[in-house]
């Protein structure tokens, strides 16, 4: 077990999700899997190998550089904790 | 001799000049009412992925490219997780493994002696949004605003090598960097409006060490000027802090204008950034002939023009380096020399009143009235003789207020140099009468008493009257 229910509930809490106890149980269990087998994926030899940046052989997807309808600002604030003066309104921070 | 030397880097994020931002078709424009610029893209909502804008690549090529910094053909974007408010998507998309440029170098002039400056990367990121603070400042308020309208802009940032060595050295690196990125079209580079900004890290050794005392990173500089000074303060404020057996303490400091100080903002403990590629952007594959492509868009950069004054007019060293430092002000002295062509009074008319006014007043070029083909036409009528230099002088201040022709100032305020003779001898008559003892000095052969009374001539004539007809008058008038 690399990661404990502990670990996960403050995962939960920073992530804002309302996990329950079996939700819990369950999600450690699957990390745990993901973990294992990044795991046996570090002990490949990657020295040579340049890095994938992306897993589909894209590259180069550009736009124009056109303005497009930005949204208006009710729905651009409709999802603020709290508004004020067209702004969004925060805890102080430092 | 200070025991100890200075080591400073510089991280200067300059905005790109694009129509929308770096992955929505969102407005760049300045200045506009607080989230009305924004989409889910750059709020970070869920389900909003972005498109790299081409221009953007562009432009940082560019910038790149003018920096002497070599393109990176395979180069990709990443994310830098931090939670923070400004930044809604949790995380700033960032190019923290493969920089679009990197090893370039600019040289910038100090104490007559020029100085190579490496960089040592610039890579494009986004912007974060705006905060401001109710009540001011922060420590006096209990909430903060967010303004998205700033997020998901294109920013180059543009790290140099821990090789400057004072705050003057700063302040030369910066005005240089400006010049090349303004010749160059990429920014605005308007730090006023934020389109570029400077952090500093700052650490000190004693002379003759070569690693590295523990840095400071300064903040909060508003000004080139404020950058130098904040770094001569940082610096003298380690150097009390190691003579006093204490330690500098990893941190990141505010810059406090009006106090001339810097203060602790916060503690960085070598922040965990749990930085990994971008799933949802692909990389940026660039090709030699594109980047040869963008390579020919480049402009002639400051340090050319510079020696191009130099060479094809012959203007001295310095007048071209202060001519050259701002794109404006070349174009300018290149347009007046066209209507008037020495190269030397037109520089000594842009370095003398033009700068002295754009200085008292904090304005820019473009604010100016002035224009290049009027300071020509106001050379020409001081050239014949029209109007004296002083004179001159007072035009060109309503020149550069008002904007009319300098004709019709002189003609307007009755400017014009009195050259007339007989105008004159009345007036030489009085000055002799009023002024016995110089005129007796004089002829007893003080020559030099004759600058006196040819002073209170142009004073009785309010520096209308020609300064060279007024000098043989009073010589024939005197008797050599």
């Amino acid at each position: 077990m690399k990661i404990t229910e502990q670990a996960v509930e403050q995962l939960a809490l920073l992530s804002r999700l309302d996990l329950t106890a079996e939700d819990q149980t369950a999600h450690t269990k699957s990390i745990n899997v993901i973990l294992d087998y990044l795991d046996l994926l570090n002990k490949l030899d990657t020295s040579n190998v340049e890095p994938a940046a992306h897993v589909l052989p894209l590259k180069n997807v550009f736009r124009e550089d056109r303005l497009q309808p930005s949204l208006a600002k009710e729905l651009a604030l409709a999802n603020a904790p709290e508004e004020e003066a067209g702004a969004f309104k925060v805890p102080r921070i430092f | 001799m200070s025991r100890y030397e200075a080591v400073i880097g510089l991280e200067v994020h300059v905005e790109l000049k694009t129509d929308t931002k770096l992955f929505c078709g969102c407005s760049t424009e300045f200045g506009q009412e607080p989230n009305t610029q924004v989409c889910p893209v750059c709020l970070g909502l869920p389900g909003g992925t972005g498109v790299l804008n081409k221009k953007v690549v562009e432009l940082a090529t560019k910038a790149g490219l003018a920096l002497n910094c070599a393109i990176g053909t395979y180069t990709w974007f990443d994310r830098k997780n931090y939670y923070y408010p400004d930044l809604p998507k949790g995380f700033q998309i960032s190019q923290v493994f493969r920089p679009i440029a990197y090893k370039g170098y600019l040289d910038i002039d100090v104490d007559g002696r020029t100085k190579r400056i490496n960089i040592t990367r610039a890579h494009i990121e986004e912007d974060p949004g705006k905060l401001a603070h109710a009540g001011g400042s922060i420590a006096a308020s209990h909430t903060s605003y967010v303004d998205y309208n700033r997020s998901g802009m294109p920013l180059i940032e543009i790290v140099s090598e821990p090789e400057i060595r004072s705050g003057d050295e700063a302040k030369a690196y910066l005005e240089k960097l400006k010049a090349i990125l303004e010749y160059t079209g990429v920014s605005d580079v308007k730090m006023e409006q934020g389109s570029l900004r400077c952090d500093a890290n700052v650490s000190v050794r004693p002379v003759g060490t070569t690693t590295l005392g523990t840095r400071t990173e300064i903040k909060n500089m508003n000004s080139f000027r404020a950058v130098q000074q904040a770094i001569e303060y940082e610096v003298d404020r380690q150097i009390d802090v190691l003579e006093d057996g204490e330690r500098v303490i990893q941190e990141t400091r505010g810059w406090v204008e009006n106090k001339g100080i810097t203060i602790t903002m916060r503690n960085k403990e070598n922040p965990d950034y749990r930085c990994f590629i971008e799933p949802e952007l692909d990389p940026i594959e660039l090709t030699a002939e594109w980047i040869e492509g963008v390579r020919a868009t480049i402009p002639e950069l400051p340090d050319a023009r510079r020696k191009r004054l130099v060479a094809e007019h012959g203007l001295p060293d310095y007048d071209a380096g202060v001519i050259t430092s701002s794109l404006a002000l070349a174009e300018f002295f290149d347009a007046a020399l066209q209507k008037y062509p020495d190269a030397k009074t037109i520089s000594n008319w842009i370095m003398g009143e033009l700068l002295r006014l754009l200085n008292a007043r904090n304005m820019e070029l473009n604010e100016a009235k002035i224009t290049p083909d009027g300071l020509a036409s106001l050379l020409q009528l001081i050239e014949k003789g029209s109007i004296s230099h002083k004179i001159g002088k007072e035009v060109f201040e309503t020149m550069f207020e008002e904007g009319q022709e300098p004709e019709q100032i002189v003609k307007e305020k009755g400017l014009s140099q009195i050259s007339d003779e007989g105008q004159l001898a009345r007036i030489i008559e009085e000055v002799i009468a009023k002024n016995p003892k110089s005129v007796a000095d004089f002829q007893s052969g003080k020559k030099q008493a004759i600058g006196f009374l040819v002073g209170q001539v142009m004073k009785a004539t309010k520096g209308q009257a020609n300064p060279g007809v007024v000098n043989t008058m009073l010589q024939e008038k005197l008797g050599k």
